[in-house]
């Protein structure tokens, strides 16, 4: 019987499950987390996510929710203390876009790097458009201690899983994430109790990578 | 003396995307300034979009009180915060507000991209591909529409907003021979029937037949015909 009624359908790896794991743990949210198995998907993850089948989902008294971003936004509303969202109108609407820019822009490119550039050109385009969107949300970042101002929020939540497939991300792009301000940042969010217990080591991400890519085909 | 309304769009004509936050607009009754970027389709772009979008770099781009708001559904969300009206775009149950985000942002992952590439594709594979994406997507759309009068339940909102542009496009991929709507997807066909009783949308929307001559004229110039 599970001993709560939020339950996460997790995926260690998953930088979109690190988000949610984050958000209720910023919260104090006791939560069930049921790791997935996506080569080998569950009858609750399909009942659950039938447009997707993806993780993570969270169930909250059984009703699932879906997409990351989504599912913060939600646990922002139903436990608001403390907010990741900031209070005025035109703060809020430019965290959800960088956090979207995160997601349409930033983490397309990073897949690229590992998972879809099979030849130099491709993977040359890759870094490049790596780089273009590192330097975008540097800019963003400016002199500020979090993305949101003085407090992690939203966008802090929604990068900063990736911090753990940096390692990957140098290897198969053949290069070194040089940055100070990002790394700066970095080492702040990974101070908060949230965070160092959502994200998995880099040598694990790596390892799981390496793997990955020998089942699709790559460095044989 | 240049117009110095608090509210300004910067939008395109045709783009569905501008149609969303036109809709918004007009359920708040707010008024404001439009703006058209005249030569878009021609990679024209002018000084306040790159000053206003310089990460996109795309219409629509609300400015309000001179600070600039982009992309469609978090413009969307904001006009529904910012001007309050007895017709909320979102719910107020967190969970209903999450399914309808949800819902809307399937439209953006699972339908535009579909519906705003399969009239521009020569005959062959690609083609096949993408209207058979395209139909499979607006089956699972239609199928969560369901018995309800808007996808919202008894009230107007963002789901509809988000999709509700689109029903422009389906005169096209008729006269295209590509889909036909109201044929293969009646309850849709029978919804935005219902949408454009509405005020907001009848004056937003793009007019099918005059969207259909532009996109006949392009797909000449794209050699698909």
């Amino acid at each position: 019987m599970s001993k709560s009624n939020v339950v996460l359908l997790d995926h260690w790896v998953s930088p979109y499950a690190m988000r949610v794991r984050i958000a209720l743990w910023e919260k104090g949210v006791d939560f069930e987390s049921k790791q997935q198995d996506l080569s080998n998907k569950s009858e609750l993850l399909l009942r659950s996510n039938p447009i997707y089948k993806k993780a993570p989902v969270l169930l909250h008294d059984d009703k699932p929710l879906c997409e990351s971003l989504i599912i913060v936004g939600y646990i922002d509303e139903v436990w608001p203390s403390p907010p990741l969202l900031p209070s005025s109108s035109y703060e809020r609407a430019t965290a959800r876009f960088w956090a979207d820019f995160i997601d349409k822009k930033f983490a397309e490119a990073a897949t690229k790097l590992w998972r879809s550039a099979r030849s130099t050109e491709e993977l040359e385009a890759a870094k490049k458009e790596f780089f273009e969107t590192l330097k975008q949300l540097e800019e963003f970042l400016g002199e500020k201690d979090y993305f949101g101002g003085e407090n992690f929020g939203l966008v802090d939540l929604a990068l900063i899983p990736f911090w753990s497939w940096f390692s990957a991300y140098e290897k198969f792009g053949g290069f070194k994430i040089e940055s100070p301000k990002l790394y700066a940042w970095m080492q702040r969010c990974m101070e908060r109790e949230s965070v160092a217990k959502a994200l998995p080591a880099q040598e694990k991400v790596l390892e799981f990578v390496c793997t990955l890519r020998k089942i699709l085909g790559f460095d044989q | 003396m240049a117009s110095e309304k608090e509210v300004k769009l910067l939008d395109f004509g045709v783009s569905p995307f501008g149609v969303r936050t036109r809709i918004a607009l007009a359920e708040k009754e707010v008024e404001y300034e439009y703006k058209e970027e005249k030569n878009l389709n021609l990679g024209e772009k002018s000084e306040l979009l790159l000053k206003s979008n310089p990460v996109h770099k795309k219409i629509p781009v609300l400015i309000h009180h001179d600070k600039p708001i982009c992309e469609s559904l978090i413009i969307v969300q904001y006009i529904d915060e910012v001007f309050p009206s007895k017709t909320p775009i979102l719910p107020s149950d967190p969970y209903a507000r999450a399914l309808a985000r949800f819902w809307a942002d399937f439209v953006d992952k699972k339908i535009s991209q579909y519906a705003l590439r399969v009239w521009k594709l020569k005959k062959g594979e690609e083609l096949e591909e993408t209207k058979k994406e395209l139909v499979e997507n607006l089956r699972t759309l239609e199928a969560e529409l369901g018995e309800k009068k808007y996808f919202g339940g008894e009230d107007f909102g963002l789901v509809d907003i988000a999709f509700v542009p689109f029903t422009s496009w389906f005169y096209s991929f008729q006269a295209f021979g590509l889909l036909s709507v109201e044929d293969e997807f009646p309850k849709l066909a029978a919804w935005g029937k219902r949408c454009i009783e509405r005020k907001s949308v009848a004056k937003s929307l793009s007019e099918p037949k005059k969207l259909y001559e532009f996109l006949s004229a392009r797909r000449k110039v794209l050699g698909v015909e």
